[in-house]
């Protein structure tokens, strides 16, 4: 506040760009690609962008938990991975229903949570590098799971038959809008109100924010530290099975592409209208910007192999400009 | 170094200035080589500072530095060792690389300044050298050792072997034997009996005084900034350093106060933790503050962690009210109704980034929540507000950063958030460190009011004239112990002084 009353002029350009500059860009981007572009601006291309963007959001979700307690959980791309091919094999190998299935997946990834959250409150590892090692655990459980191949519905199996199960029409629901829409939506809206309006949340920003003083003011660091990676590997496998559903097969991997992309989205939200720490709003809007990035690029014909030279790009600039920030 | 050729090095009329402080005030320093000198002082009274000019740390002193007459321009590091005067700084881990080995630690300023233009090490060459010097320090290790894998006392050995790869005519030790065990220190002090032996001076700060009686020749005495008294250290008696260090201080202003103290309300028995502090047992009852003294180094602060539950214990038991309570962290502990205001405050006690109305309701947000969850704005800036005023904390409002708020209005709301908590046994660290005499007096008044109120209060401090002014009773610790208890009202503050520098009852 003080900063910008000093600078003379009135408006602190960097400040100003820091809080809108996400916003803005979106803004231009949009105007570019519908000005480049025939059909970006439709109704059809615009849904495309929120469906494409729904598993991103829902994972980078859970990342941006373990970000707010000052950790950093690398195993959500995995954990979707494994999440996607358990409920797929749920249903074709072993003919279960949705609700055994998700289930299933469901206290899958608690455990895997608890692992994770064990780990890096246990021990004095930096939490990338803890979770970069579970990262590549996970992924191996995954791919000896499936055995290294695609589970797809009258898949063969090793005996010579086809698999017997199918996959529930319902099920295939959630992948298609409107529902996937509204899954992320609601992903993001929970986790919106757990941390700006819950007592929890602000516990868990003061564990991000200072660890040592929130042990100090009586904060119980650890079991909230446990329980926002818990969280981010709950809603990494939400966004597992939501790309199970709107894939309907489970591919070697599935998952792992999204990790880039829900790292970009989280630290692109921190600087979304000026808040300096991740946040759900930021973490949606950083996924909307690297959606219509992604759209629009395809849209103009770059080819797909050269989407992550820019999607790297845009994720270090993020990186720079909150790293930057912090030191201002 | 000719054993034979004495020379004598003087510091004349140095003062230094940093923002908001005059550290040293035309201080007056000399010695000969060949002998021992301590340097003492209580905490802030410039010891670190003047013999941090003395190796170049500074730029900005006034003053002049000579040997034999000589001036000496010393304003950098690299121009104290180059006249032979070497340094062994307390923080030993900040000048060692961890990741190699002995010998290269060791060669390292030779490494750097005699190679300037080669590429090639001869490894071989390095470690000879390197070994040389280890058994000149009594350093029984190979050479090829990483620097991590040793003790705090190795370390030290390193850093004065180091110190002898190049010219040394005078060599200052700051605080060496705070981490020593008795057998470390008794080994470090035949080395300083044999390196005098050689010629060099040897310039040893330390807050221990029997010894210093021990092992110095002569003494020199600081007290804020300014030269006291420099003797041969046998003209005088530990009671007599005591008085110098303290001097006649302008009298704080302390509340008014009558001991009310009540029935035992907490105890702790035989703490220990293996490595600070030693079987500590003290009681504290309701109504009454009771003070730690000791000066820096002495366990305070690791003695209130543990009892905070920040930090693991070995031993020892822990009641409040009769009844034994054990807890391992502080959240576990401010269910039973302890708090603690720490030491290092910006990092440990308050959120910098984050405004007045977070940091004083973070202590106890329940109260402030619908259903136990969901924050309400209202209620948090009502008792934000409250406590503000209740405090006189001096902040536009309390959606202030924290940041933005001077030392003593960051540390009432480091005390505040724990008054908001409503707690039984209030601990503080250090509360007036850094803080200025206004909010020094309200901080007293409030600790003050606190056990007013029938609460506990413990008060460690190494300011012995805050020990007199606010406390009923203290345990004064030296060297992770307590070395004595003392009513207030009885002793004074050269009692404790002569305490907590190691004195013994006699």
């Amino acid at each position: 506040m003080k900063a910008a009353k000093v600078s003379g002029k009135g408006i602190n350009w960097f400040d100003f760009l820091y809080k809108y500059g996400t916003l803005i860009t979106i803004v231009l981007l949009i105007a570019f690609f519908g000005l480049a572009t025939d059909n970006f601006l439709t109704k059809e291309s615009i849904i495309g962008i929120f469906r494409y963007i729904s598993i991103t959001t829902i994972i980078a979700i859970g990342l941006t938990l373990s970000l707010a307690v000052g950790g950093f959980d690398l195993s959500v791309g995995s954990t979707a991975s494994l999440a996607n091919a358990v409920v797929i094999s749920m249903f074709v190998w072993h003919s279960q229903n949705m609700f055994v299935s998700i289930l299933v997946v469901v206290v899958l990834c608690v455990l895997v949570g608890v692992i994770n959250g064990f780990l890096v409150t246990s021990f004095k590892i930096q939490d990338m590098l803890m979770t970069l090692a579970t990262m590549f655990v996970i992924q191996g459980v995954a791919l000896t799971y499936t055995r290294g191949a695609t589970i797809s519905k009258n898949m063969i199996m090793p005996s010579g038959d086809y698999a017997p199960g199918s996959i529930p029409a319902v099920f295939g629901q959630l992948g298609k809008q409107p529902w996937i829409i509204i899954i992320m939506l609601v992903a993001v809206l929970i986790v919106h109100l757990l941390l700006t309006k819950t007592k929890h949340g602000r516990y868990m920003y003061m564990i991000g924010g200072n660890a040592e003083a929130a042990k100090l003011s009586g904060i119980p660091v650890k079991k909230y530290r446990f329980i926002a990676y818990v969280l981010a590997a709950l809603f990494a496998g939400i966004g597992g099975m939501v790309l199970a559903a709107r894939v309907m097969t489970a591919e070697v991997n599935a998952g792992a592409p999204y990790l880039m992309d829900a790292v970009a989205a989280a630290f692109i939200g921190y600087s979304v209208l000026g808040s300096g720490k991740p946040n759900a709003f930021g973490t949606f809007v950083g996924a909307v910007l690297i959606g219509i990035l992604s759209n629009g690029l395809i849209m103009l014909s770059v080819p797909y192999y050269a989407m992550d030279i820019v999607k790297g790009a845009v994720l270090a600039l993020a990186l720079g400009i909150t790293y930057y920030k912090r030191k201002h | 170094m000719k054993p034979n050729e004495k020379v004598k090095l003087e510091m004349n009329d140095i003062s230094i200035a940093f923002p908001g402080v005059q550290a040293l005030s035309s201080v007056n320093f000399q010695m000969m080589s060949g002998t021992s000198h301590a340097l003492i002082g209580a905490n802030g009274a410039g010891k670190s500072t003047l013999m941090k000019v003395l190796a170049g740390a500074y730029d900005h002193y006034t003053g002049s530095i000579t040997l034999d007459g000589k001036q000496l321009p010393i304003r950098k590091p690299k121009d104290a060792k180059d006249y032979g005067i070497q340094i062994v700084y307390q923080e030993v881990d900040m000048l060692l690389i961890p990741n190699l080995s002995v010998a290269e630690n060791i060669m390292l300023e030779k490494l750097v300044h005699d190679y300037k233009g080669k590429s090639i090490v001869s490894w071989k060459k390095i470690h000879k050298e390197a070994a040389e010097i280890m058994t000149s320090v009594g350093l029984e290790l190979p050479t090829g050792k990483l620097v991590q894998e040793l003790t705090l006392a190795e370390k030290q050995l390193v850093l004065i072997a180091r110190s002898l790869t190049m010219d040394c005519k005078f060599l200052i030790l700051d605080e060496p034997t705070a981490p020593l065990s008795d057998s470390e220190t008794s080994r470090l002090f035949a080395l300083i009996e044999r390196l005098k032996q050689e010629g060099v001076g040897i310039i040893f700060i330390s807050h221990r005084l029997p010894e210093l009686f021990q092992i110095c020749d002569d003494i020199t005495i600081l007290r804020d900034g300014q030269h006291v008294i420099s003797a041969p250290i046998h003209s005088m008696d530990q009671a007599q350093v005591a008085q110098h260090m303290l001097g006649t201080q302008l009298e704080a202003q302390f509340p008014e106060r009558s001991s009310n103290a009540g029935e035992l309300a907490f105890e702790a028995d035989n703490i220990a933790d293996g490595d600070k502090v030693h079987g500590v047992s003290m009681h504290v009852r309701k109504g009454e503050i009771v003070g730690i003294a000791g000066l820096v180094g002495a366990g305070k602060t690791e003695l209130c962690r543990i009892l905070f539950g920040a930090a693991p214990k070995t031993q020892g038991d822990i009641r409040l009210d009769s009844k034994r309570i054990s807890y391992k962290a502080p959240h576990q502990a401010v269910a039973h109704g302890i708090a603690m205001i720490p030491e290092e405050r910006r990092r440990e006690g308050i959120f910098v980034e984050d405004t007045v109305g977070v940091n004083l309701t973070i202590a106890n947000l329940t109260p402030h929540t619908r259903a136990k969850t969901w924050l309400s704005r209202a209620k948090e800036r009502l008792a934000a507000q409250w406590m503000i005023s209740k405090l006189g904390i001096k902040t536009p409002n309390d959606t202030t950063r924290v940041a933005n708020l001077s030392g003593g209005n960051q540390q009432k709301i480091a005390i505040g958030k724990w008054l908001l908590a409503d707690a039984e046994v209030y601990i503080f660290d250090e509360p007036t460190k850094g803080v200025d005499v206004g909010a020094k007096r309200d901080i007293y008044s409030l600790i003050a009011e606190l056990a007013e109120q029938g609460k506990s209060v413990i008060f460690a401090s190494s300011e012995m004239d805050e020990m007199i002014g606010i406390t009923d009773r203290m345990y004064v610790m030296y060297d992770g112990k307590v070395a004595k208890e003392l009513v207030t009202a009885q002793t004074s503050e050269e009692e404790i002084m002569f305490y907590s520098t190691g004195g013994q009852a006699g």
